[in-house]
């Protein structure tokens, strides 16, 4: 069933979900908001792993780890991620990416 | 044999004195520290004349006097055969100067518990004493070059402490900085001198050195360096250091000034022993001087006999008491070094060697004692001038007698000793040098007038109004007058020519009435001239230096030789050489530096503002960053 699915589609949408990250990365001012898309980013590389994992290798399971082990890892940066939005909002009160430009020239 | 290794409590002593009077002195009630430093100066007497009676006169049989190495210790290896070393050596001359300094630096030490009572800082005055002591010990009993290099820097440096003691008085430390920095010029002469030296023989030591059959002459004398020999090089270079520090013409500059320091001060470091250092050097070296460059000897006479002329002609014009015999301490000592240039080596040839240590002995004793008797003058009277003084003999008796008679022994008249030193160097100069001879002989006529000047000006003439009437000081300062009267007086029977001579052999004198007799007239005739003039008050002075005006107010500006020194350093090599090499660091050395500092930093202005603080920026940059190079990549991959 799911060899009938050509590869690039997977691609396709791994690469839109790259880039729909990146553009939320850029654009967006809450911080919140920020942290979300890089997860996007990090969930476009898992699809990545597993699709060419299945493709290339389908008698090997490296990729598979791979992405189990990206997940986890994401969810321990979120937590540390979460932390650090909310020793910001702390101290300026509010978590506008912009505001927090201390460390400038 | 005997055993002299006690010798070397006689510099320690004073180290430790001044290490205690230094660090604890002024916790100390101020006459304990004087007293202690007198007791410490009391113990090396006791000992240096101890160990002059064991050298002069418990050795065994008649043989020469030996250089008797009392304790030596290896201070610096520098190579296996060059060591630096720090001890104790007695010689005739070192023993001699052993007597000196004692005697004198006693007498001031005792003096000055009268003179400096209640002075600020008089605790540290003794603790200075104490250093210059020791420094000065240290420098003539010196077993080499370099240790007598060391002490020779250290009793500048006391003398410098010493000179600027009133450092609140703006004079004092101008006449400090000026002593130490011309002698210290001078001694880089020296230092020069001994690295030569040491280069030529590969010793410091003086033993060496001065062995008339060492290597070192022969080794000297062949070198050669622009035409001279390497040895007459060196050993003019350390006549300068020399002459630094005797005030020899021309860097005599530093003593008249050297007056600003207390006057006990200037009786025992710039009368009686440190500026003789210079003189105690060239004698140490003599056989290297007489068999090694005998020319450079004769510079050493004729800059002594010049400096001798030169300085008794400013004499008899200055009125500040000290400078009068400031100038005539350069004088006598102009005659010591004279003596020297003037010696042969070995038995009655070193007749000059023997006269001129000789002289350095009496002339030490007698002007102390000037320079004692001006401080109770000064003392009594509040002021240095002689135009302040008159008719003191009947207020000063002691100081009076006492003066007189250090006054007849500079004018050599018999018995008292000046007359039998200066008669031998009158003596050893007639046989050498007839120029010289007549040089010297119009000096002691000059000198004697000077003196008697000064002396019928002060204790006779026309009384001035004394705010109070003055009074005879206190018997601390009286005693060692006497002590110091006593000794000039009689010194002169003490028999050098058996005791101090060039090679360590006696040998005998006779006196050379036709030179006696001259000497003994010119200075009759001078003490006759002095009394006409000042005896009462005469217009014969006045009318003198008018008709003699260029002689006069040459003499009494010094022959303006700190005004050409002043020339030549300020408006030569302050103006033109110094000042252009100043700007040229300001405005090229340093304007580089600046410029390329502004540049980097009006560059870093323009791009400072790239590093925002803002995060989103930072992304855009990164990632186009990552975007163009996948392009180019995938580009380049491709074709």
């Amino acid at each position: 069933m799911l060899s009938q699915i050509p590869l690039s589609y997977f691609l396709v949408v791994s690469t839109l979900m790259f880039f729909i990250g990146i553009y939320g990365f850029l654009t967006r001012k809450n911080l919140i908001t920020i942290l979300m898309a890089i997860e996007l980013i990090l969930n476009s590389v898992n699809i990545n792993f597993v699709a060419f994992n299945r493709y290339l290798y389908p008698d090997q399971l490296q990729g598979h780890f791979f992405s189990l082990f990206i997940i986890a890892v994401a969810a321990a940066e979120a937590a540390v991620a979460i932390a650090i939005i909310i020793s910001v909002y702390r101290q300026y009160f509010n978590i506008d990416v912009e505001r927090v430009d201390t460390m400038k020239y | 044999m005997i055993d002299f290794g006690y010798t070397i409590w006689i510099p320690l002593i004073p180290f430790f004195m001044f290490l205690i009077l230094g660090l604890f002195g002024g916790k100390m009630k101020p006459m304990i520290s004087g007293y202690l430093g007198t007791l410490g100066l009391l113990v090396t007497t006791v000992l240096s004349f101890f160990a002059a009676y064991q050298y002069f006169f418990q050795r065994t049989g008649e043989e020469a006097f030996e250089k008797i190495i009392a304790s030596n210790t290896v201070w610096l290896n520098i190579t296996d055969k060059l060591h630096i070393d720090v001890g104790v050596m007695l010689d005739p001359i070192s023993v001699m100067m052993l007597i000196v300094v004692s005697t004198v630096s006693f007498m001031v030490h005792i003096y000055s518990l009268g003179y400096m009572k209640g002075d600020f800082g008089f605790s540290r005055f003794y603790s200075f004493l104490s250093l210059f002591s020791f420094s000065m010990y240290s420098l003539v009993v010196a077993t080499n070059l370099f240790q007598m290099y060391m002490c020779w820097e250290l009793v500048g440096v006391s003398s410098y402490l010493l000179i600027s003691f009133y450092y609140e008085k703006p004079s004092a430390v101008l006449a400090g900085k000026k002593a130490f920095i011309v002698t210290r010029f001078a001694d880089l002469g020296f230092l020069i001198g001994i690295l030569i030296l040491s280069y030529i023989s590969g010793t410091f030591d003086f033993e060496e050195l001065t062995n008339p059959e060492g290597a070192m002459i022969s080794q000297g004398t062949a070198l050669t360096f622009m035409g001279f020999s390497a040895i007459s090089v060196a050993l003019t270079l350390i006549f300068i250091g020399g002459a630094g520090k005797s005030a020899m013409f021309p860097l005599h500059i530093w003593l008249p000034d050297a007056m600003e320091g207390p006057t006990p001060v200037s009786a025992l470091i710039h009368a009686a022993t440190m500026v003789v250092a210079g003189v105690f050097l060239v004698a140490r070296l003599f056989p290297l001087y007489y068999l090694g460059a005998p020319d450079v000897l004769t510079i050493v006479a004729y800059v002594g006999g010049f400096t001798s002329l030169f300085a008794a002609i400013i004499a008899c014009t200055q009125l500040d008491i000290k400078r009068v015999l400031a100038f005539s301490t350069m004088s006598q000592i102009g005659y010591m070094m004279l003596a020297l240039g003037v010696s042969g080596y070995g038995d009655h040839d070193g007749l000059g060697f023997m006269a001129s240590m000789f002289h350095l002995f009496t002339h030490a004793m007698f002007k102390a004692l000037l320079f004692l008797g001006a401080g109770a003058i000064i003392h009594s009277v509040h002021s240095n001038m002689m135009t302040d003084m008159g008719g003191l003999r009947k207020y000063l008796p002691i100081t009076h007698i006492t003066f007189l008679i250090a006054c007849l022994t500079i004018a050599g008249i018999p018995p008292f000793s000046g007359f039998f030193s200066k008669d031998e160097i009158l003596v050893a100069a007639f046989h050498h040098d007839k120029v010289l001879f007549f040089i010297e002989w119009a000096v002691a006529g000059i000198t004697a007038f000077y003196m008697f000047r000064l002396y019928f000006v002060v204790f006779w003439g026309k009384e001035t109004h004394y705010h109070h009437t003055p009074h005879e000081s206190p018997l601390t300062m009286t005693i060692p007058l006497m002590i110091l009267a006593l000794a000039s007086i009689f010194s002169g029977f003490i028999p050098f020519n058996e005791l101090v001579t060039s090679d360590g052999h006696g040998f005998h004198i006779h006196t050379e009435w036709a030179i006696a007799i001259p000497s003994i007239l010119v200075g009759i005739v001078g003490i006759a001239v002095a009394w006409i003039f000042y005896k009462k008050e005469s217009g014969i002075p006045a009318k003198l230096a008018a008709s003699l005006k260029l002689l006069y107010v040459g003499s009494f500006n010094k022959f303006y030789i700190d005004e050409l020194y002043m020339f030549i350093t300020k408006k030569i090599i302050f103006n033109r050489i110094s000042a252009p090499i100043a700007w040229f660091d300001r405005h090229v050395v340093d304007a580089s530096m600046n410029g390329i500092a502004w540049v980097t930093n009006s560059i870093s202005d323009q791009i400072k503002e790239l590093q925002s603080g803002q995060l989103q920026k930072y992304g855009y940059v990164f990632i186009s960053g990552v975007i163009l190079l996948t392009f180019a990549f995938v580009y380049l991959w491709f074709n």
